[in-house]
């Protein structure tokens, strides 16, 4: 992660910690990764009534070199694996995953041979949120906990 | 039946007595059975001479079990008119181990996606299809995922310390975990 | 159709053999899978001379679930649950057509109200995917104000459908037989109050967009698909009207009641994006026409078939502490009659017999022709479910209307298409 790779490690920094972490979570940009039903909702949720841009989050980019979180909306098929991976390798750090709705999580209704069954088989996911679609609420819900995560995370590993 | 289609099908038949069976009827629905060789010929009759200019559906069922296996296939078209309500349906088997059929994109050029899919599907080779490939499935899958033969997929899901098989397997014993298919 | 000597087809392997097989002044370009302009998972590859598109080859399966597969494990009751979410922007038509289907092998017709409420949110979503169809143009043609306004109205009628079914999206509301529970008290209510509201809203989208230069010169005599090809690609419902041809399936072969209904079928004679956009303002109206008159006259009656053998055994109702089975039922099936309760119980774990037999049944959703082709051999699953969906049929026009074009009147040409690529994959 480009802020820590210059601090000494084994140093706590708590201000400095708190102040990056607010800064990360205030303004994470996610990467338009809408595939079914779920990116309908994740649309919603960035529309005027349940409102995105509160959090810092209405800018969803479409290119991924400029993006911090990925939200992964929808099932994820066969065909898709490589590319859902390919675009998680193009973020730079740090980067966030939500998986949103139970096709991403766990292949959802869909136990067949055409879904990959949860997509943290392909990448490593931060915040799971269940819903079929989940309302834009229940995803802000998983937003806001993504945040006090962010908020949470130690800047530097101890040593 | 409303007239138009009844003549146009006393003509085709007519037309093409050794390919073209009698028109059935169930459901409120009437099909033909065509033999393959002269699949495409039927079909550009009854687009020229009846009022169908719209290929409706061109799709294929897997009768594995239920019909012999000469008639193991059934590819369906479904022929409808912007002009009249009449449909028709035009059926044609194929046989297993011989999975080859006319293409009726010489017809209508919309058959295309169509065909690629019972293609990807079932195996069902088009004779006659400019770019006979895979459509939904990657390139390199194996095997046809819509034949009966094909099982579902998918894996046991952990539930409470038991393993739940996917529903085509359910009662039978697992073959990716220990379960042994029933709790006691 | 016949392949020219530089005509090629691509793949995903083909990427690497395609630039020895065109010319080297072209450029090939990848848009998507992961694109925010193409819809979806849908990956168009390009050959571009400069700005201009020699040839467009879509390529899609990347939403592909299997979902017919999964039907024919599935007793009849659960396949509705599968299907709504092919075409997720118009849930209702995908469960309605495979109900019908399954209704014409069973030989029931469900009763007038559930017909009638059919209709009523059947159109009620044809104005929300054109909604979406809308807000998603917009945005991509870069009015992005067009995309806060269509999901506003957008959020009015999920707002009603989560009322009437309990869920915004995905509903499973409509059953083989009816539909799954009466409307509760209040929204016939809300619904006339978005049919007082609705017209102006329209009103307001049609004053920024349709005398607007900038829409105008980047919509008209784009994307031209004229009725004969069209008709030879099996390309129906706003494609085929901004076309010129009237085809409908509510007024050529009426289902579910739609006879009674008075509304107009839009159609356009100039066949490119700026006549499917006004097509599709114009369903709106006639859609908002439709709900009135269903809102205004909705008769009363039975939600379900009377047949105990088919019918769904449970009865919902808004209990104190929140939607279940009916209090009086439950009493009834646990305490007074255990062959009431063997019944539940059969029926909700096995299903209901449907008769042999093939049919396909076409309904009108809001990107054409959705054509359900359903074969039982008389269990309780389905053996076939095949559907025929509007936007798989609709997406292979799309290399037609832009060749020769440039290359940003691909994202115009493939945004006026309105492909849902859960319909396309399935």
């Amino acid at each position: 992660m480009g802020l820590e790779e210059h601090l000494p490690a084994g140093v706590l920094l708590t201000s400095v910690e708190k102040f990056v972490n607010w800064a990360r979570k205030s303004s994470l940009w996610p990467a338009t990764f809408g595939l079914a039903c779920c990116a309908i909702e994740m649309m919603a949720t960035g529309a005027s009534h349940h409102d995105l841009a509160r959090f810092g989050m209405e800018v969803f980019r479409a290119s991924p070199r400029q993006a911090d979180l990925m939200i992964v909306a929808g099932r994820v098929s066969q065909k898709m694996g490589p590319v859902l991976r390919r675009i998680y390798d193009q973020m730079p750090e740090p980067k966030w995953v939500i998986s949103m709705g139970v096709c991403a999580t766990s292949g959802g209704m869909f136990n067949n041979y055409a879904i990959v069954q949860g997509v943290d088989t392909l990448v490593p996911v931060d915040m799971y949120v269940p819903g079929c679609p989940p309302r834009p609420e229940m995803l802000m819900e998983g937003i806001l906990k993504l945040h006090e995560k962010i908020q949470k995370t130690p800047l530097v590993a101890k040593a | 039946m409303p007239a138009a289609l009844l003549d146009v099908l006393a003509g085709v038949r007519e037309r093409f007595p050794e390919v073209v069976s009698e028109p059935e009827e169930a459901f409120g629905e009437t099909s033909i059975e065509v033999a393959r060789t002269g699949l495409r010929d039927v079909v550009a009759y009854l687009r020229d001479e009846g009022p169908f200019e719209l290929l409706a559906d061109w799709s294929a069922v897997d009768y594995l079990g239920v019909e012999p296996p000469e008639r193991r296939f059934l590819c369906a078209a479904v022929l409808a008119s912007v002009r009249h309500p009449a449909r028709v349906r035009v059926r044609v088997f194929i046989p297993q181990g011989d999975e080859h059929c006319p293409s009726l994109t010489g017809v209508w050029a919309g058959a295309d996606a169509l065909e690629r899919e019972m293609f990807d599907f079932f195996g069902i080779r088009f004779d006659g299809h400019p770019d006979l490939r895979r459509i939904f499935m990657p390139d390199e899958w194996d095997g046809h995922p819509q034949r009966k033969d094909y099982p579902l997929g998918g894996t046991d899901v952990a539930y409470r310390g038991a393993f739940v098989p996917p529903p085509d397997r359910r009662g039978q014993p697992s073959t990716t975990s220990g379960y042994p298919g029933r709790l006691s | 159709m016949s392949v020219a000597e530089n005509e090629v087809f691509l793949g995903g392997r083909d990427w690497e053999t395609l630039h020895a097989r065109t010319d080297d002044d072209t450029l090939i370009v990848n848009m998507g899978p992961q694109h925010p302009s193409t819809h979806g998972v849908l990956r168009l590859v390009l050959e571009l001379d400069g700005e201009t598109v020699v040839n467009a080859h879509s390529v899609v399966g990347y939403l592909h679930t299997g979902i017919e597969k999964n039907a024919e494990v599935r007793n009849w009751t659960q396949g509705v649950t599968f299907v709504t979410r092919m075409d997720y922007l118009a849930p209702f038509h995908n469960e309605l057509g495979y109900c019908l289907a399954v209704e014409r092998l069973l030989g029931i017709e469900a009763p007038a109200r559930a017909q009638a409420i059919r209709v009523m949110l059947g159109e009620l979503n044809r104005i929300s995917s054109h909604l979406v169809w809308l807000a998603t143009s917009g945005m991509e043609l870069g009015a992005l104000s067009v995309m806060l306004y269509g999901f506003r109205e957008r959020e009015l009628i999920l707002d009603i459908f989560e009322h009437v079914t309990g869920l915004r999206m995905n509903h499973a509301y409509v059953r083989p037989g009816g539909l799954s529970t009466d409307l509760p008290d209040g929204s016939i209510e809300k619904i006339k109050e978005f049919v007082e509201l609705f017209p102006a809203r329209l009103d307001e989208y049609e004053t920024l967009l349709t005398d607007n230069p900038t829409w105008i010169e980047r919509n008209r005599g784009i994307g031209i698909l004229d009725a004969s090809t069209a008709l030879g690609l099996g390309v129906t419902g706003p494609l085929l009207r901004a076309a010129g041809v009237p085809h409908d399936l509510r007024k050529q072969a009426p289902y579910c009641g739609y006879e009674q209904y008075d509304f107009d079928v839009p159609t356009d004679d100039a066949a490119d994006c700026l006549a499917r956009y006004r097509v599709r303002i114009a369903e709106m109206r006639e859609s908002l026409k439709i709900v009135e008159q269903v809102a205004n006259g909705l008769p009363g009656g039975p939600v379900m078939v009377d047949d105990p053998k088919i019918a769904w055994p449970a009865r919902l109702t808004l209990g104190h502490d929140g939607l279940g089975n009916d209090p009086g039922y439950i009493r009834t099936i646990m305490g007074e009659s255990m062959e009431a309760l063997i019944h539940h119980f059969k029926l909700v774990t096995e299903g209901f017999k449907v008769p042999a037999g093939e049919v396909y049944v076409p309904v009108e959703s809001p990107r054409g022709e959705l054509g359900y082709h359903v074969v039982s051999t008389g269990t309780n699953k389905p053996w076939r479910v095949h559907t025929r969906d509007p936007s798989f049929v609709n997406l292979q026009a799309m290399p037609v209307m832009v060749r020769g074009g440039l290359l940003a009147d691909v994202i115009a040409t493939v945004a006026s298409l309105d492909p849902v690529m859960g319909g396309v994959d399935r």
